[in-house]
């Protein structure tokens, strides 16, 4: 609707006002959950966002509005200035979950491929890119391989760069490290911060971890639960990563921060978890 | 980084060679439970007042496994020129064996497509699934007749209706069931993140059918097919008891039966050609597995 040329960078997503009911609609009123109750947010193109929050919180059902897989009860959510839907049809994100979701049946290679495969690209050029995004995973020596025969860690990657297929400038992604080891987790998390550098996507990262939030993020997106809204944005600024970054004062000072978000007692009746 | 090359698959042969080796050895093992009763087992069999728990061991009820075998080599009856018992036996699982296939095929085919119905609409899966599953409640003995009835109306292709098709019309009918129900399931057994992907690419039904819903059911198919195999012999073999159509082996079974106080070694080379036939069709059935192990990852481990 608003595609004026005057806004020099249209925002990668920008929700306004956005609620989310399930099970509205029906005749048992009483049964209605308020997923989601007044969200504004703006994701920058490039920028990278995390959203934090405990169970229930609907930081899941959020990303996944976005992604149109589920529609908002209300208000309006765009992705590059268009509807979430159109943005769907057009590719404009890739999308990875906590289960890295392979098919068993396909060797590597071919599940980079099946987006690409679902869209008519033809073969040439579906494994020239397979190539180019099995390289910039570090996984070149596995195409012909099949998932179950890679780490935990592996897959992932394989996922993230079937998310990558379509060259989107939005990535979304719902605890994509969630079921990885501690080690894993950090060494995926640095290859996503390169990634997201070398690609220019924005990312939108559903993470139940504050360290994980804090060292991937440019801002921090804490939301509370029933109903879940945004209770606090944290902007970090930590710089270029490296090393050092997760042992460094800021980085613990940028932890505490959101820890403290989080623990606010904002909410109108404060629930025992 | 580990290295994720796992162990090389073990050579998917010899799972099979040794489920081949263990099937010969419960023959044997058959064979030597049936003579070993017939050594110790008294000839009148064991009652308890008056019910007999235990069948006779005469060789009138239980002919030695040698005279069945001797039987299968003899001429089929006394008449001069007469072909073996082996021959009759084997034309006559020849017949029953592809009326057993058609049915097998139709089976199959309609199993396929109403898992696929019941999967794209909701409504038909509501509307079908109650009357496929009572479909397997009616006895067999009282829909042969309605379906020779209808059959003896009807022309396929400017033929006319040949008794074998209503068999294998059956045949199918017990075939078909156990696919619809193990294809549903395969077909809805993708992880909700695999759908929510193809959700995601704006793949059509179509596509998300072809490339995750249709190689993620054969986990669930190969066994349903082995199901169909088992049901389409026997119902080849009741129907073609129950419709009186000649030629198969289930009209062999009656026929040997009714000489079985002259000779009793007969009837038996009939149940054990039967059983041959049962076991060539699960043969074939686990070939079409070896085929399909790639999708398939039970089969594949």
């Amino acid at each position: 609707m608003s595609t004026q040329v005057q806004m020099p960078t249209v925002a990668a997503v920008a929700l306004r006002a956005v609620d989310k009911t399930f099970g509205a609609g029906g005749s048992k009123q009483a049964a209605a959950v308020t997923a989601l109750t007044g969200i504004d947010l703006k994701v920058a193109p490039g920028e990278f966002v995390s959203l934090i929050g405990p169970s229930g919180c609907g930081k899941s059902t959020l990303m996944r509005l976005v992604a149109d897989l589920e529609q908002p009860s209300a208000g309006t959510i765009e992705v590059f200035g268009k509807t979430a839907h159109q943005a769907r049809l057009d590719q404009d994100y890739g999308i990875a979950f906590q289960a890295a979701g392979l098919l068993p049946w396909r060797t590597v290679r071919a599940n980079i491929e099946l987006p690409l495969e679902v869209h008519g690209v033809g073969r040439p050029e579906r494994r020239a890119r397979a190539e180019e995004l099995l390289e910039m995973v570090g996984l070149a020596d596995f195409a012909g391989h099949r998932p179950d025969q890679l780490s935990g860690g592996m897959q992932q990657r394989v996922a993230i760069a079937r998310a990558l297929a379509e060259r989107p400038r939005l990535l979304l992604m719902d605890e994509p490290f969630g079921a990885l080891d501690e080690m894993t987790r950090e060494r995926m998390q640095d290859e996503l911060v390169d990634l997201s550098a070398q690609t220019g996507c924005a990312v939108i990262f559903v993470t139940h971890s504050i360290p994980e939030a804090v060292y991937l993020s440019n801002r921090v997106v804490v939301m509370s639960p029933r109903p879940g809204r945004v209770s606090a944005i944290v902007p970090i600024a930590l710089g270029e990563r490296t090393e050092g970054t997760r042992e460094d004062t800021t980085f613990f000072a940028a932890v505490t921060a959101v820890r403290e978000a989080l623990r606010a007692p904002d909410r109108q009746g404060v629930e025992p978890r | 980084m580990k290295i994720g090359a796992g162990p090389g698959r073990p050579w998917p042969g010899r799972r099979h060679l040794r489920s081949l080796g263990a099937g010969i050895a419960a023959f044997v093992l058959l064979i030597l439970l049936w003579e070993g009763y017939k050594l110790i087992g008294s000839p009148d069999g064991f009652s308890l007042h008056d019910v007999r728990l235990l069948p006779r061991a005469d060789d009138d009820s239980m002919p030695h496994v040698w005279q069945v075998v001797q039987r299968f080599s003899e001429p089929e009856i006394s008449a001069a020129g007469s072909s073996s018992v082996l021959v009759a036996v084997l034309k006559a699982a020849w017949f029953s064996f592809r009326i057993s296939v058609a049915g097998w095929l139709g089976g199959v085919l309609v199993g396929v497509l109403l898992a696929v119905l019941m999967q794209r609409f909701r409504t038909a899966q509501d509307a079908l699934l109650p009357y496929i599953i009572v479909s397997q409640t009616v006895p067999l003995v009282a829909i042969a007749p309605v379906i020779v009835g209808w059959g003896g109306q009807l022309a396929v292709f400017g033929q006319p209706w040949q008794p074998w098709m209503s068999v294998a019309v059956i045949s199918g009918y017990l075939a078909f069931f156990p696919v619809a129900v193990g294809m549903l399931r395969g077909l809805n057994s993708p992880q909700p993140a695999q759908l929510g992907l193809m959700h995601s690419y704006a793949a059509s039904w179509w596509q998300t059918l072809v490339r995750l819903r249709l190689p993620a059911s054969v986990g669930y198919l190969v066994p349903a097919l082995r199901l169909a195999a088992a049901a389409s012999v026997i119902g080849t073999i009741v129907a073609e008891i129950s419709t009186g159509t000649r030629g198969g082996i289930g009209r062999l079974i009656i026929e040997y039966a009714q000489s079985a106080t002259g000779d009793p070694a007969r009837p038996w080379t009939a149940i054990v050609g039967a059983a041959g036939l049962g076991l060539v069709v699960a043969a074939l059935v686990s070939l079409l597995d070896v085929g399909l192990s790639r999708f398939n990852p039970a089969g594949a481990r």
